[in-house]
């Protein structure tokens, strides 16, 4: 019995009750937006029925250009047009061994680089968030309405900084993220829902300038990753800039300007997709100073030129099967996923490592983004009655943090399954201590100064003992996004010193806001009616949240306790109509603190319904 | 929200033993996540959200427990009060220790000559040295030989210490 289903198309839910969801694929090169529509997922193109929006982003005299037009403007203005910019995500200019390739004027800020533009300086995130409105604004003209969520995808090997980023930039969009999906895991969707497949499956996604590999196991309708490993600086790009170097050297030209280096990588890229079909292609440019390139590149010489970069895809493909605990021989199939995986001596090589051709019958610029919209169209409440199947994800890079000596302990290991949680205890190192500094860090290297720095905070209070004695316990505790927090308590004492954090790079709440505020401003849209419009799908979701959990399980409450309930979703009914969106936000959160107890009652029920009575023939059935 | 205080082995419905069948854990997990896992819960309110979040999170670090042969051994130790891994413990056998360093020597003689093959041989080496202290320690677990057990726990866990550091070697290696 096929346990894995897809919606009946004929049967869609009532029109009233489908909320709006989309998948989004952010990607380096290009970026789409998918939606499920009557159970199936559909990229949504653009009013000329374009289905990608090239990740570009022009700062014009005349305001921003995102997609097509920032492209026209690619090699006549390359300070002000922004590429890739998905590569300068969570990431600071010392992280950028290539930064010398884009031809930007960076600001080196802390935590995150800076780009000085001709409309001012700009972040990373507020370059993406520029994309990820395009998409937006797309989607709700397309759908006709307001979205409820979004699903936005990430890298796999993306790390703590990176996710933060992209969820950062995606509410500056305006989007409520219902969950950031690693791409390697929405193609897993697509192609397995599509497939029926059972088995393990490694997924191969090189992107424009991001590559992973995820080993997943597909059974009975849950996808489960086992490993995930990955480079986040390694792509379709770096071949781009291969072609590229081989044209200047080649025709001895050089060193050129800014606007030059556009137009022969262009020309480069070209010559790559050319090469799909072409046993060679022309490459052909007159540079600005007159100069003349005029070559042809064989697929020969492409595949001796790129040679390395495809040996570096293979080193975390050997890493991810080690880790999964998998021979190449024990993988049911290779799913191929990403424009780059076009290349032909990409296939010849993923087909030679695993000793057999990889699979290439989905679209691998939209699987990403249609494993998206299934995804989202789960989570916005959208699931149909015989859609059952679960998503395990894990974390791609060890969580710890410093300790004495500059070492890292580990609390969480690479690809665990998440959402986890873990404390571990630590003490102090002199006596009378009472601050201790939590230096927090992300990677698989023994030295902290070999991983990445995550954040540092100060647990103040801690009561003069002397050294060793105190009792400070370090909790880390990872979210259904991959995003991490964490809390620390001493607890020998009553006394009890407490901090929570969340890592966060360069971003502050405050500069959101006044982001989104510029933003908003500039895109003429009204910032408080949007804000309203917002606590209002709010307000409803957890009214009919609370409604359906109410019917569902209302025999867990005294009467007393079902009025107390009830007493708070009057207000909330009152207002949702209203104006006031300070008096709705505050009764949205009085109605979540007066369901608490029930939440947990609940969730108490189904899970002692899972290890008795109505589920032990599911059980037996595994 | 799950109860804290219950035992792994109640969670998952498991006989508390080390010996189980391993389907049963999987099946188990599985069935447990399917209403627990907060994807299930994105549509709800904060709180049943939260809930969701802390639930998840315990059920799978009782499944990671269970499913590693050194958490699982750990685990039933701790519920008999033994702290199979505090340093307080006396040291492992010398015999077993002179052994390592051999073996460890060998690991760096192969790192050092770059011999990816030689560090793939010896991790199956360590590999199968582990499954057959895992019987042992099965069987010491199972007839309640809990001293004897903590002993083989504790090789154990260096094994798989030496298994991370031979696999980590040939990640380096083959870069």
């Amino acid at each position: 019995m096929a346990l894995l289903q897809i919606a009946e198309p004929d049967a869609p839910p009532a029109p009233h009750q489908h909320r709006l969801a989309v998948g989004i694929d952010l990607g380096t090169t290009n970026s789409l937006v998918a939606t499920v529509r009557h159970g199936i997922p559909v990229v949504l193109p653009d009013a000329e029925g374009r289905p990608l929006l090239p990740s570009i982003v022009r700062y014009a005299d005349r305001g921003v250009e995102v997609g097509y037009p920032a492209q026209d403007a690619l090699v006549v203005d390359p300070q002000n047009t922004i590429v890739s910019v998905k590569r300068l995500m969570g990431r600071g200019l010392a992280d950028l061994s290539d930064a010398r390739r884009f031809p930007y004027r960076f600001i080196d800020a802390p935590g995150m680089v800076q780009i000085e533009t001709r409309s001012g300086i700009r972040t990373p995130v507020e370059v993406s968030a520029e994309i990820l409105r395009t998409l937006r604004l797309r989607a709700e003209a397309s759908l006709g309405g307001a979205l409820a969520g979004a699903v936005v995808t990430v890298p796999a090997y993306f790390d703590d900084a990176q996710r933060q980023a992209t969820k950062d930039a995606a509410q500056l969009a305006g989007l409520n993220v219902l969950r950031l999906l690693n791409e390697p895991t929405a193609a897993a969707i697509a192609y397995g829902l599509d497939n029926a497949s059972e088995g393990i499956y490694a997924v191969y996604d090189l992107g424009g300038g991001t590559f992973d590999l995820s080993i997943l196991k597909l059974s009975r309708g849950v996808f489960e990753v086992l490993a995930t490993a990955g480079d986040t600086a390694l792509g379709g790009d770096d071949f781009d800039h291969r072609v590229y170097c081989w044209a200047l050297e080649t025709s001895r030209v050089g060193p050129v300007s800014a606007s030059d280096t556009r137009l022969v990588m262009l020309k480069a890229r070209e010559a790559k997709e050319n090469l799909t079909a072409h046993a060679s292609t022309p490459l052909v440019a007159t540079l600005s100073t007159g100069e003349r390139i005029d070559l042809t590149l064989t697929a020969a010489i492409f595949t001796a030129i790129t040679e390395t970069l495809v040996g570096k895809t293979l080193g975390p493909v050997r890493k991810a099967l080690r880790d999964a605990k998998r021979t190449p021989g024990e993988i049911d199939g290779v799913v191929m996923v990403g424009g780059a995986t076009r290349m032909p001596q990409i296939q010849k090589a993923v087909a030679t490592f695993f000793g057999a051709p990889p699979l290439n019958n989905l679209n691998p610029d939209q699987v990403v983004a249609l494993g998206a919209a299934i995804q989202a169209n789960v989570l916005a409440g959208n699931r149909a009655r015989d859609e059952d199947w679960l998503l395990l994800d894990v974390i791609p890079l060890s969580l710890g943090l410093e300790t004495m000596g500059g070492l890292t302990e580990k609390i969480i290991p690479r690809n665990a399954t998440i959402p986890i949680a873990r404390a571990q205890e630590f003490t102090t190192f002199k006596d009378g201590q009472t601050a201790m500094a939590i230096h927090v860090v992300q990677g698989e290297r023994e030295k902290v100064a070999d991983c990445r720095s995550l954040g540092r905070f100060e647990l103040r209070g801690i009561p003069p003992m002397v050294a060793g004695a105190a009792r400070i316990s370090v909790t880390f505790q990872v979210d259904a996004d991959g995003l991490l927090s964490v809390s620390a308590r001493e607890r020998t004492t009553g006394v009890e010193a407490a901090i929570t954090v969340k890592p966060s790079y360069g971003l502050a709440d405050t500069e959101i806001a006044r982001m989104l505020q510029e933003s908003q401003a500039h895109a003429a849209e009204d910032m408080e009616a949007r804000a309203l419009g917002e606590a209002q799908v709010e307000a409803e979701r957890m009214l009919a949240a609370t409604m359906s959990a109410l019917d569902a399980d209302g025999d867990l409450l005294a009467p007393e306790e079902r009025a107390e309930i009830d007493a708070a979703m009057a207000p909330v009914r009152r207002l949702v109509a209203g104006a006031d969106r300070h008096a709705l936000s505050a009764a949205v959160a009085a109605l979540n603190r007066a369901t608490e107890e029930f939440a947990a009652r609940r969730m108490d029920r189904s899970v002692a319904g899972v290890l008795a009575g109505r589920s032990v023939d599911s059980l037996a059935e595994d | 929200m799950i109860d804290f205080s219950q035992n792994y082995f109640a969670l998952f419905g498991l006989p508390q033993r080390y010996g189980f069948d391993p389907e049963q854990l999987d099946a188990a997990y599985r069935a447990l996540q399917r209403v627990v896992h907060p994807d299930r819960y994105a549509a709800a309110g904060d709180a049943e959200r939260r809930v969701a979040l802390q639930s998840s999170a315990r059920v799978n670090e009782a499944y990671r427990a269970l499913k590693d042969p050194v958490g699982r051994a750990q685990y039933l130790l701790s519920l008999r009060g033994i702290d199979a891994l505090a340093e307080t413990n006396t040291a492992l056998p010398a015999e077993f220790l002179q052994h390592e360093l051999e073996r460890r020597e060998a690991v760096g003689d192969a790192q050092a000559a770059r011999d990816a093959d030689r560090l793939a041989a010896l991790l199956r080496e360590v590999r199968s040295d582990a499954a057959a202290l895992e019987t042992t320690l099965a069987e010491r677990l199972d007839s309640e030989a809990w001293e004897n057990a903590r002993d083989a726990v504790r090789e154990l866990r260096f094994l798989t210490k030496v298994a991370d550091d031979i696999e980590a070697a040939i990640g380096e290696v083959e870069n």
